[in-house]
Order: structure tokens, then C-alpha cells, then sequence
């Protein structure tokens, strides 16, 4: 019953309303726990294992069993279309995909080209809207792309929007809304299903 | 969906070394007995089959399957599993007197991975085929033997998940008045994403009792008494008939002793329209997917003209290999080391430990440059150099 749990959590910005979300529900996380440099972070006294892995990540160790759950934003689950189970929507790390660009400009008519660090989630959302685009992956700074003419648009994540803002960038469409789920590997679901129901039974009371 | 990245090279084919091989071979044929104690006739079927037909009516995606033409320009499928030749087989061939037919393979099938390796695009299944048996006692017979099979390859600790999509099927189309909205919901089980399947019942337009039954159906997971639970959201006709049905596959598995092995998850759908009654799924410890899933799939057989109900599993050898874990020590292997001289005597050496069963090599020494690394390698090394006599 009371096998150990391995939660692969996001690095970065999520990590630290993650780990107050569990200390609400309960879960006894030591202070070093925040600042810690380490990758592997065990609290024996929960029975519990941390991996702090890149947001984007997360849902790749959870997928392949090495993590038995995962806190990873929608835009990662959109994105990599892992498959693993979408329990619960923490409600936290709130943002949203949006499609920005310089004001007051038009895509290009011939092969408009859109900068992104989520190919799947841009092609997906342009081909819905009927538009042929070309996707150009990125790694970060996407804002750039549109400024120094590598694309016409590019698709992020805003939370405030200040970025953009200091680019002098606009928004053009929002694509969806985001926040942070608990995700679980199918194997560990049916396994360890009653630590894992525990665990969401807490967490749900606190959301 | 088009990615860039997309089959660049065929991603997730494996070699299968010495060591594995014969770990596989050991498992494969502990189970391959296991099916033919159970009266299962094994079948081989060609690699390639025709996407039109078996290629089209297997359970694996269209992006999933490896497609060529042939010379008279029909797309081929490199089989995607083993359910659909079999079928195909079944239904022109073999089930021709209504009686039940019991069919076991094992083979390699083929899927293409989309995105990364991690996992094998060819791997080899053993499952079996009960075709022409629409009782429960057929399903109850392939979870029993696949809970067999499993032990007699030497996996202890594993467990199966039981599901019913006539249930699931007859529950949302009671709340939900049609098919195709049933379908909607369907699909985020399918796609394991419980929240948007939430967010989508709470924006419908019902009322609070069925939205209620509705998010209460996530929660039939458990033991026996998820049948009862099940029954309270249920009105009657068909999905107390699928309960019927569950609770008639409890009995029969108790009978058989391994009734701690399973669990009803009555969320489990695994395929969006494959599967027609009790469907499972094989977990083990240690590794992140399913080892091994069947189901039954009333529909699949009219597809190759016979109307009639079958049901089967299927177990992934490479994962179950990966469950086990250690690999077993290598049998142990002589080698003897001969100079021509006495050629003869190595040989007739060789004949008569070969007879009593144990591996032996034989090396002509002349070849070996280096004996230290030889004598390395085998469990045993036997000189057969130089004059009568001197070892």
C-alpha cells in the first residue's frame, strides 16, 4: 500500500506553486526542498521522490513509467500528446497559447511562416483555421523572431503579456487557455492506484 | 498531424542479441506450451497482408501502421498485429462447423513510432484467439489463461484491469440521448484526459442527477463492488447486461482462484470503436506500459464475411522480458580447442557431450589468437592439441 511515488515536477516557474499546492494539501516537504540544486529529491518521511525535470520533459518521464505522476502545463500535454492520464487541473501556473505578431501587419500570402517552441500545437491551430503555414521551431526568445524577420507570427505562452508588450509585440488570437495537471502513467494508475487516489483526493480539496 | 520530424529514418527497430534471444526463447516457449496445455492450435500468417483489408480492419491507427505498394500497385500493410490475419483466416478457412475455434500465435508485428525510439516499432506478441464462443466463459478463459501464461513464464507480480465498453456505451447514450454525443465523451476517456471529460459534462446541457452520474462513472475503479456502484448510475436494459456480464466474469475467475489479479476499471476503453464487451488490460511492476491487453470484438469477424463473436489477447514479449527483469544466467557452453591431429577425437568428444545435452563448440586452435580471452568466454575449455595423451 504504501510503495513509493515518483513525481517528476517542472523546473522554473511552476515548481514553486506546485510545491506550495502539496504543502496545502498536507504533504510534509522540507524547507530545503525550494532551493535545492539537486535533481532527485527524496522525502522519506512521504514516501515520496522528486525529479525536477524541464517543463517540457515532465510528461516524457511520466509516459515512460519512470515518473508515476507528473506536473506539467497543458501547453506540454497539447504539444507532445503523451500518452498518460489527465487527472486533475491544479488551477495553477495560469497563462494562455496566444498567436502574436507586429501590429498591424498581415501574414505573408505565399508562405507565411510562424515561429514557435510548439510546432505540434501551431500547425494544429492553423490548419484548423484553414491557413497553410510554415512552422519554424525555436527554443526560446521567440519574441524576436517577428522584430528581425524570421516569421510573421509566432505562437507563445502570455502570462502577462509584459513581453510582448516591451517588444512591441500584439496579440493577435488566443489559442487556448493553460494550467498545470496532475498526470499519471497508466501502469502506476492501476498499480499504485490507492496512494495515487489519496494523493488526488488531498490535492482536490485544496485547488 | 505533419511534423517535420516525422520518419526521418524507421525509428525503433532492434537487434536481438545472443543473451536475449535466449531469455526470449525460454519465456516464448513457456508460454507457447502454456497456450497448447489449453488446446491452442498455433497459426503463422504472412508478414504482409493487404491494407484494404487486414490493414484496415486492425485496431491500430492508420499513422501506426508501415505501408508499401506491390508490383501491381496495391498498398501492402506489414501486419500491425495478429487479430486481423487470424480473422481473416478464421473467417474463410477455418470456422466452418459453429464450433469455437481456439487459435494461438507468435509472431513479430509492425508499428511505426511517430516520434522517438524508446520503443520497438517491431516486437513480438503471443496471444490467442477464441473465435465463435460469444459466452462469458470465453472471456473468463482468456483472462484465466493469460493470468497463466503469465506464471508460467515466471512473472509473479502483475495484475489486470477489466473494462466493459457495452457499459460505457450504454450509460452515455442513456444520459446522453445519441450515439454521436456519446462518441464525444468517449473520446477523452479514449484519450485519458479526465479533466477535459469533466469540463466537457459540466458544459452540457443536463441536469445536475445525470451530470452527477456522469462524473461519478470516473470513479468505478476497484474491487467487486464497483459492479454495485455501476448499477446505481444504470437505469436497465443493455448496461445491466453488460454488469450482468462482469459479475458472471468475477464468478468465473474466483473459480479459478485468481480473482486478487483483477480490478474493474469501467473507464478502461483502450480502442475508440475496436472492442465490443469485456476488454482488459496487463500491468506489471517495473515497466510504464500495458505488458499485455485483449478484449472482445464481436464486429471484427464480419469484416471477413462471418458474422460471429470472438474475443483474444495479447501479450508484448519485449515488455514482459522487461518485467521479468534479470535475464537468467546463459546456459553454459564448452568449448574444445583441437589441433588437426586429433580432429577426430574432438569430434567424437563433441558427438557424445552434445548427446547428453550440454552446448559444445568446436575450435580448431589455429584460429584463436588469443586463448586467454577464449578461455574467458566459455564455461569450460577442453585442449585437444598436440599428441595423444597431452592436455
Amino acid at each position: 500500500m504504501n510503495e513509493q511515488l515518483t513525481i517528476a515536477m517542472p523546473k522554473g516557474r511552476i515548481f514553486t506553486e506546485a510545491v506550495d499546492l502539496l504543502r496545502n494539501a498536507g504533504f510534509n516537504l522540507p524547507p530545503e526542498f525550494d532551493d535545492s540544486r539537486k535533481l532527485i529529491i527524496d522525502v522519506e518521511e512521504e514516501n515520496f521522490r522528486f525529479i525536477l525535470a524541464k517543463p517540457m520533459d515532465v510528461a516524457t518521464y511520466v509516459e515512460h513509467g519512470v515518473a508515476d505522476l507528473g506536473i506539467a502545463g497543458k501547453d506540454v500535454l497539447l504539444e507532445e500528446e503523451r500518452d498518460v492520464y489527465e487527472l486533475l487541473d491544479l488551477k495553477i501556473s495560469g497563462c494562455y497559447l496566444a498567436v502574436a505578431g507586429i501590429p498591424d501587419t498581415k501574414m505573408n500570402d505565399v508562405a507565411p511562416k510562424i515561429a514557435t517552441k510548439y510546432p505540434n500545437i501551431a500547425a494544429a491551430y492553423f490548419r484548423e483555421q484553414g491557413e497553410q503555414v510554415e512552422i519554424i521551431k525555436l527554443n526560446g526568445s521567440i519574441e524576436l523572431a517577428p522584430l528581425i524577420g524570421l516569421a510573421d507570427r509566432i505562437v507563445d505562452i502570455v502570462s502577462t503579456g509584459r513581453t510582448l508588450k516591451e517588444n512591441g509585440l500584439v496579440e493577435y488570437e488566443t489559442i487556448t487557455n493553460v494550467t498545470s495537471r496532475l498526470i499519471v502513467n497508466p501502469v502506476s494508475y492501476r498499480i499504485k492506484d490507492e496512494r495515487i487516489s489519496e494523493l488526488v483526493k488531498r490535492l482536490n480539496e485544496v485547488i | 498531424m505533419s511534423r517535420l520530424f516525422m520518419f526521418e529514418k524507421p525509428l525503433g527497430m532492434r537487434d536481438t542479441l545472443p543473451e536475449l534471444h535466449e531469455a526470449k526463447d525460454k519465456v516464448r516457449s513457456s508460454i507457447e506450451k502454456e497456450m497448447k496445455q489449453w488446446g491452442f492450435q498455433f497459426i503463422e500468417t504472412p508478414a504482409l497482408e493487404y491494407y484494404e483489408t487486414v490493414g484496415t480492419a486492425s485496431a491500430i491507427l492508420d499513422q501506426q501502421l508501415f505501408k508499401l505498394l506491390d508490383q501491381q500497385g496495391h498498398t501492402l500493410v506489414l501486419r500491425p498485429d495478429m487479430t486481423a490475419p487470424i480473422a481473416r483466416v478464421a473467417a474463410s478457412k477455418l470456422f466452418k462447423d459453429q464450433v469455437p475455434l481456439r487459435l494461438a500465435y507468435s509472431a513479430n508485428v509492425y508499428r511505426a513510432q511517430q516520434r522517438e525510439g524508446g520503443r520497438p516499432a517491431e516486437f513480438e506478441q503471443i496471444g490467442v484467439e477464441c473465435i465463435g464462443d460469444e459466452s462469458v466463459s470465453a472471456d473468463g478463459e482468456m483472462i484465466s489463461l493469460a493470468i497463466s501464461s503469465l506464471k508460467k513464464a515466471g512473472l509473479e507480480e502483475f495484475q489486470l484491469s477489466v473494462g466493459h465498453v457495452g457499459f460505457v456505451n450504454e450509460l452515455f447514450v442513456q444520459i446522453l440521448g445519441t450515439e454521436e454525443r456519446a462518441r464525444e465523451l468517449t473520446k477523452f476517456l479514449y484519450e485519458k484526459n479526465y479533466v477535459g471529460y469533466r469540463e466537457h459534462v459540466k458544459a452540457l446541457p443536463l441536469s445536475s442527477i445525470d451530470s452527477q452520474r456522469l462524473l461519478a462513472f470516473l470513479e468505478l475503479r476497484g474491487g467487486p463492488e464497483v459492479i454495485g456502484k455501476a448499477s446505481e448510475l444504470i437505469e436497465n436494459g443493455k448496461g445491466r447486461a453488460a454488469l450482468d456480464e462482469l459479475k458472471l466474469l468475477w464468478e468465473i475467475i474466483e473459480d479459478f482462484g485468481e480473482s486478487s489479479r483483477i480490478k474493474f476499471d469501467l473507464t478502461i476503453v483502450s480502442h475508440m470503436s475496436y472492442y465490443t464487451g469485456i476488454l482488459f488490460e496487463v500491468y506489471a511492476g517495473m515497466v510504464g506500459f500495458p505488458i499485455g491487453n485483449g478484449g472482445r470484438y464481436d464486429k471484427l469477424l464480419e469484416k471477413f464475411g462471418k458474422s460471429t463473436g470472438a474475443t483474444g489477447f495479447a501479450i508484448r514479449l519485449d515488455r514482459l522480458l522487461e518485467s521479468l527483469g534479470n535475464l537468467g544466467e546463459p546456459e553454459p557452453v564448452t568449448c574444445i580447442l583441437f589441433s588437426p591431429e586429433r580432429r577426430k577425437e574432438a569430434y567424437q568428444l563433441a558427438l557424445h557431450r552434445r548427446e547428453a545435452g550440454e552446448r559444445v563448440i568446436l575450435q580448431d586452435i589455429s584460429s584463436v589468437r588469443n586463448l586467454d580471452a577464449c578461455s574467458d568466454t566459455f564455461a569450460n575449455v577442453v585442449y585437444l592439441v598436440g599428441k595423444e595423451g597431452v592436455q
